[in-house]
């Protein structure tokens, strides 16, 4: 049934593109973490008022086509001639609308954390910081574990786009292997299959742990 | 550190055509949220039936919706089924690869909002000589279909989001499309694309609201 022209020395440039699929998704998915960590304090400890710009701000790449994000990205960064490679611009724009996200999922995490525990550490004599380390962090991360494993799964599954900017990864990777050999449907279930192989077993993970720590059972 | 002179008139000239590109986005985004919704349903029914075989079909398509992305969904439509002879036109393809994306994401809220129903209550319309499709349709799904509501509402949301992908399967009908070839035509790359993510949002923005006012009207929450 399968005559196919599919060597192995393809299925390695497979391989090749599904490692820069993971190679962006990790570098954006760990800048982006980092940054909406620090956005998510800074809109929970100024109030929706003071936030406002950031919160507006990160909304804008939440309600925008993250494939127009990285055309936009890429523009911006050859009108202000920073000669980025197309990897660095797609880490760039990944990492904030891995931010926008992440934000809103620290802050409901942060949330998350009964005002009272709070209360009681401070009047233990804990500081600010102390506060933050020993009570909201434990705390906050066991509610926010499950939807940050779903945003890292959505960014490794929205880094297929960044081959509008010619970075060869996963799904370019099939894409030009599709024009060389004219077998669309075999290769793309192989990228598929791919894709799912990377992505089930996290998502598995994160449906258990959402079940395993939801705090009503 | 700007070495480049903005020219936003062009851009703001070509504004109507891309406002038609907007309403054929608007229009894939509502077509395939409605043959999405019809398919989650269905799928939903298939889940809960019992028989192997069809909840064995809803599950594989959730996963596969949910754990692939939905550009190779697209890609898949464009191309790949081109292997059985069945070309399709940049639309169609775009249209049933978010319908596919759409049906497998409101499916899995679908069932979250049915665990928050009780089984008692499929049971007393049972009880009442509903036959279990009747006590689905008029009992089950009324609720399932109210608590669905907002997560259904983000899923509209990246469905007009989703559409952008059009572009990269030749869509030249569509905001991102249109954006592009006038974009290939003047080299203006930012201002044309920094107008249609202006757009884009004023879209989602106005789809959010709106479904806000819908659920605030119908259901009082």
């Amino acid at each position: 049934m399968f005559n196919t022209a599919l060597t192995w020395n393809d299925l390695l440039f497979l391989a090749q593109g599904a490692g820069m699929t993971l190679m962006v998704t990790a570098v954006s998915v760990a800048a982006g973490t980092v940054l909406g960590i620090v956005f998510g304090l800074i809109r929970v400890q100024c109030g929706p008022y003071w936030s406002a710009p950031l919160t507006f701000a990160l909304d804008v790449f939440r309600s925008v086509p993250l494939l127009i994000q990285l055309v936009l990205g890429n523009a911006l960064q050859s009108i202000m001639k920073l000669g980025w490679p197309p990897f660095t611009t797609s880490c760039v724009v990944l990492s904030l609308y891995t931010a926008a996200y992440c934000t809103e999922i620290v802050r409901g995490g942060i949330g998350a954390v009964p005002p009272t525990t709070r209360r009681a550490a401070r009047s233990l004599g804990m500081t600010w910081w102390q506060d933050m380390r020993y009570i909201v962090a434990p705390l906050a991360t066991r509610v926010s574990l499950p939807s940050w494993i779903g945003l890292t799964l959505g960014v490794m599954k929205d880094s297929a786009l960044v081959l509008w900017l010619g970075l060869i990864e996963l799904l370019r990777a099939s894409q030009i292997l599709v024009t060389r050999l004219q077998e669309p449907l075999f290769i793309l279930l192989i990228c598929g299959a791919i894709y799912f192989i990377i992505s089930f077993p996290i998502a598995r993970l994160g449906g258990y742990l959402e079940k395993r720590w939801s705090p009503n059972d | 550190m700007f070495n480049y002179t903005f020219h936003w008139n062009q851009a703001l000239r070509s504004l109507p055509q891309m406002l038609d590109g907007a309403l054929v986005t608007l229009q894939i985004a509502i077509l395939s949220m409605a043959i999405g919704l019809a398919i989650a349903i269905a799928l939903t029914l298939f889940r809960l039936s019992g028989n192997r075989i069809l909840s064995g079909f809803a599950t594989t398509w959730v996963e596969v919706a949910r754990n692939t992305p939905a550009l190779f969904q697209i890609y898949m439509a464009h191309f790949g089924l081109g292997n059985f002879g069945i070309h399709l036109s940049p639309y169609t393809a775009l249209l049933v690869g978010i319908a596919f994306n759409n049906a497998g994401y409101l499916a899995e809220n679908f069932r979250g909002a049915l665990k928050a129903i009780p089984d008692t209550q499929t049971r007393a319309g049972r009880s009442l000589g509903m036959t279990s499709l009747q006590a689905f349709r008029w009992i089950i799904m009324p609720q399932m279909l109210r608590i669905a509501f907002l997560p259904a509402t983000n899923q509209m949301v990246w469905a007009i989001l989703m559409t952008s992908l059009g572009v990269t399967v030749g869509m030249n009908t569509d905001l991102a499309g249109v954006t592009q070839e006038l974009n290939a035509r003047s080299f203006r790359t930012f201002e044309f694309f920094a107008l249609a993510a202006v757009i884009y949002y004023v879209i989602a923005k106005a789809v959010t609201l709106a479904a806000r006012a819908f659920a605030w009207r119908m259901f009082r929450y």
